[in-house]
């Protein structure tokens, strides 16, 4: 069973049209070398991206039995495949095509309450994928290796949103070649404010810490990493952290100097990103956590990485981080590239998260010699997965 | 049937997040055999449900695993639990019960899923360490990288090059001077930029001011005015106007560069106004909120707070002035500065202006041609506005006079109110009248007459030693005899009790 790497390619958010601030008279910083100047890049004319014609049972026809998936928090993968369509990278020619994009959309799958039930994601994905390798020739040619799918999500494309069934069931055997983009977004978040508070807050974070619903004992939900935080911390004056929802809390987020972005039932958490759009330091509380665009961004330099068995001391760690190194920080929160690579805004803009994630792909380029499977040969196991997969969609 | 009674449990119970159950009975939804063990395993399930029932909480299903593992439970992934213990951190639960105690002794039973990750899936401690009092050192770092943090964004927010203040303020020794001067001071005192204080008092200089004053920290120069401050509040309108004519004129004299407020005593302001009277160029106007305070409850027409400042229009250009109507206290208001009715403000109060000290002076490179002479404005005129040829050349500040920046009040005490000079009771009162209802007991059991005297005094003094704590530090000799008289009461009262 291979593990299900946290892939987490892209993280992000809807921002609805900026409040211009009257004058930047910010001190920003760049992050020099490589590294920063891939926030600048220009996909077009690096890649070129197919789009599948798949029927709209896939795509539209979920769309119109639940128009709710279009502001839920994994609408990322609609807005995408739209995104795409329009793109300048999308060429109408597949012998061209450096990338296949296939728009099918597995999380619009919605409960009652607005929750997505991934259990029939497998059999969904896997009826696209023999549709598009009996079809056209291209997926053979590669067993998928040059194909992508967005698969928004907590687990991806394990299709489970328990982390154990998740493990356990791995990456959809079909998809084990494919490159997967996990992203999320939700609109209207991270509206952005502007106001010149000074930053008064230490600490900062506002969640929950014990999941009584589903984990009433503790130990499970987060690794019993929040309730250690809140444990450790609740009576430290420094430490502004509770389970309220006030309404100000964008703006206090720009009052604060550190914010929490601690691992939940998933490691990911929208956090990250409103910390990066509100110029508040991250501190991450997420082993093994791959963060967005990690080969690009240098994320040590911009955030604090804090082990979850550190916790108890996490007043200790952050405190002695030097205050040069925290300025440092800060600037390198207020470049605007940054907090424009982090959002999904309607329409479309230069920099923004998804030509990042076309630049990502584009680095991948050009595809190993590898890739390309001699005629006859086999990888993948179609029979591979539990039973119930492989039942017709 | 069964089957779909479990998914629709885990439905309901799934309200926003996930569970990472690890139980025996979580049979996956997609495996549809019904084999006899995950029948077995439903059975079980009611009954522990039962238990949970009669006792009250909830039993952790781990102890069932523990108890009954099988070999064909293929869902399990518990692993590894706790990390070891270490001396720095303790491991405890807060729901903890004496079931869930029997965790801690499960063994590896499936070893962790990938070499390559070092995270364990499953129950976690929640760690804590056993001395949760932050480190004051700590404390102390966290406090200055905040004050680096925040000297670092006013840098980059705030004003580029600040000017010089000079704030002038008109005074006379009174009851309420010390209360509003040192208000007036303290605001001063926060401020980052440099101020000069420009004190004018009527009566001549006193050493009553000038200790207050002495206290602030800020440049100050205090300039006596040989008037006496009259009775009436139409007197101490004009009187005031006078003395601030006469600071200015200081200013000019020695052509002190800055930019020029008004804060008399009484008023309040808020930090935000001296960030915003920065912007002035030449001459500025803010809003200044009225509290007209009423000694006696009226139904006015209107129960806003009046404001008087700048009126814009909507393309944020200065068209008028909002001033303070005064018709409908017309014939009520107060006259002698100790009336219990209303104290009512003029048409457009000082305080809301600020200008730039250059104007005053004799020459000044580009000082505008719709400013008067200094020299040529007479000594009783109603506002700044006066010392313009054009009023609407004044610059609106704060957003446009929306924000009120700083607030206009008269409080003032009776006219026959004494008391003490600079706030020292020397010597120790003579005849003192123990109160009736004081929380303390009142009279010490009965001691030779001579005694109770004395205590009466120590307890006086003990008194006005808390009330002047704040201001005593100047006093060390006085501090000291009271800290002295204070441990003997204490001393003597310890033995009482």
């Amino acid at each position: 069973m291979r593990t299900c790497l946290w892939v987490f390619v892209v993280v992000l958010v809807f921002g609805l049209g900026d409040g211009k601030r009257a004058e930047q008279r910010v001190r920003t910083e760049r992050i020099s070398g490589s590294a920063g100047d891939v926030l600048e890049d220009d996909p077009v004319g690096r890649l070129k991206v197919y789009v599948y014609e798949l029927p709209s049972k896939y795509n539209k026809k979920l769309l119109q039995k639940d128009p709710r998936c279009l502001t839920h928090m994994f609408a990322a993968e609609i807005f995408m495949h739209r995104f795409l369509l329009s793109s300048p990278v999308r060429t109408l020619n597949p012998d061209e095509a450096d990338w296949f994009y296939t728009p099918i959309y597995p999380t619009c799958d919605l409960t009652p309450m607005g929750l997505p039930l991934p259990f029939k994601s497998p059999r969904m994905m896997r009826s696209a994928i023999q549709l598009i390798s009996s079809n056209w020739p291209y997926w053979n040619r590669t067993e998928g290796a040059d194909h992508f799918f967005v698969v928004p999500h907590d687990f991806g494309a394990c299709f489970h949103y328990q982390e154990e069934k998740a493990v356990e069931r791995g990456i959809l055997p079909l998809l084990q070649r494919a490159t997967l983009v996990q992203t999320f977004g939700q609109r209207n978040h991270a509206r952005q404010i502007p106001l010149d508070n000074p930053r008064s807050i230490f600490v900062y974070f506002r969640g929950l810490f014990y999941d009584v619903n589903n984990d009433p004992e503790g130990g499970y939900y987060a690794r019993g990493a929040r309730a250690a935080v809140w444990e450790n911390f609740k009576n430290n004056p420094l430490f502004d952290i509770s389970t309220d929802h006030p309404k100000t809390y964008y703006e206090d987020m720009q009052r604060a100097i550190f914010c929490l972005c601690p691992l939940g039932w998933a490691p990911w958490s929208p956090r990250l990103v409103e910390a990066v759009v509100f110029g508040c330091i991250p501190v991450i509380i997420a082993d093994d956590i791959v963060l967005p665009f990690a080969d690009a961004i240098p994320w040590e330099e911009i955030g604090v990485f804090v082990a979850e068995e550190d916790v108890p001391n996490l007043d200790t760690i952050l405190t002695s981080i030097p205050p040069e190194v925290i300025l440092r920080k800060q600037r390198l929160l207020a470049n605007p590239s940054m907090k424009r690579a982090m959002l999904f805004p309607q329409p479309a803009q230069p920099g923004d998260a998804f030509h990042q994630i076309l630049n990502g792909l584009a680095r991948k380029l050009p595809h190993d010699r590898t890739v390309y499977l001699k005629p006859g040969q086999n990888i993948l196991n179609w029979t591979a997965g539990p039973v119930g997969d492989l039942k017709p969609w | 049937m069964k089957f779909s009674l479990l998914q629709q449990s885990y439905m309901n119970r799934r309200s926003g997040s996930f569970r990472g159950a690890s139980a025996p009975l979580d049979s996956s939804t997609d495996n549809t055999i019904k084999s006899p063990a995950a029948i077995f395993w439903l059975v079980l399930h009611g009954l522990c449900c039962l238990i949970s029932l009669l006792l009250g909480f909830r039993f952790s299903r781990l102890v069932f695993f523990f108890l009954f593992s099988t070999s064909t439970t293929t869902t399990l992934y518990v692993t590894a639990p706790f990390r070891p213990l270490t001396e720095t951190t303790a491991i405890s639960s807060p729901l903890t019960n004496s079931v869930n105690d029997l965790p801690v002794r499960i063994p590896v039973i499936n070893k962790t899923v990938s070499s390559s990750s070092r995270v364990v899936v499953g129950r976690h401690g929640i760690r804590i360490r056993p001395w949760p009092h932050p480190n004051p050192s700590e404390v102390m770092k966290a406090h200055q990288i905040i004050e680096t943090v925040q000297r670092e964004q006013r840098v980059q927010f705030g004003v580029k090059s600040p000017r010089t203040l000079i704030v002038v303020t008109p005074t006379y020794v009174r009851t309420f001077q010390t209360l509003h001067l040192t208000g007036v001071m303290h605001s001063l005192m926060l401020l980052p930029y440099d101020v000069v204080w420009i004190v004018v008092e009527a009566g001549g200089v006193t050493n009553e001011t000038a200790s207050i004053i002495a206290k602030s920290g800020v440049k100050t120069r205090h300039i006596g005015f040989n008037q006496k401050m009259p009775n009436s509040w139409e007197g101490r309108h004009r009187l005031e106007t006078k003395m601030r004519l006469r600071a200015l004129r200081v200013v000019r004299e020695e052509k002190m560069d800055g930019i020029v407020m008004f804060a008399d005593d009484s008023n309040m302001h808020s930090m935000e106004l001296f960030d915003e009277i920065q912007n002035v160029k030449w001459f500025g106007a803010v809003s200044v909120g009225i509290i007209a305070h009423s000694g006696v409850e009226e139904n006015l027409p209107n129960p806003a707070m009046p404001v008087q400042g700048p009126a814009c229009n909507a393309s944020n250009k200065l068209v008028g002035w909002h001033t303070f109507n005064s018709l409908p206290y017309e014939g009520k208001s107060a006259v002698y500065i100790d009336d219990r009715a209303t104290v009512l403000p003029r048409k457009l109060e000082w305080a809301g202006f600020v200008l730039n000290s250059r104007l005053l002076w004799k020459e000044a490179e580009d000082k505008p041609e719709w400013v008067k002479d200094f020299d040529l404005v007479g000594e009783n005129i109603e506002s700044p506005l006066a010392l313009l040829k054009d009023p609407f050349m004044v610059e609106p500040l704060g957003s446009c006079g929306r924000q009120v920046l700083l607030w206009w009040l008269r409080v003032e005490a009776r006219a026959d109110s004494k008391f003490p000079p600079g706030w020292i009771i020397d010597p120790p009162l003579e005849i003192t009248v123990p109160s009736k209802r004081t929380p303390w007991p009142d009279a010490p059991p009965e001691l030779p007459s001579s005694e109770k005297i004395t205590i009466n005094q120590e307890q006086t003094v003990k008194r006005s030693s808390k009330t002047r704590s704040p201001r005593s530090k100047r006093r060390s000799k006085r501090k000291h005899e009271a800290k002295l008289v204070e441990t003997q009461v204490s001393a003597r009262r310890s033995e009482q009790n």
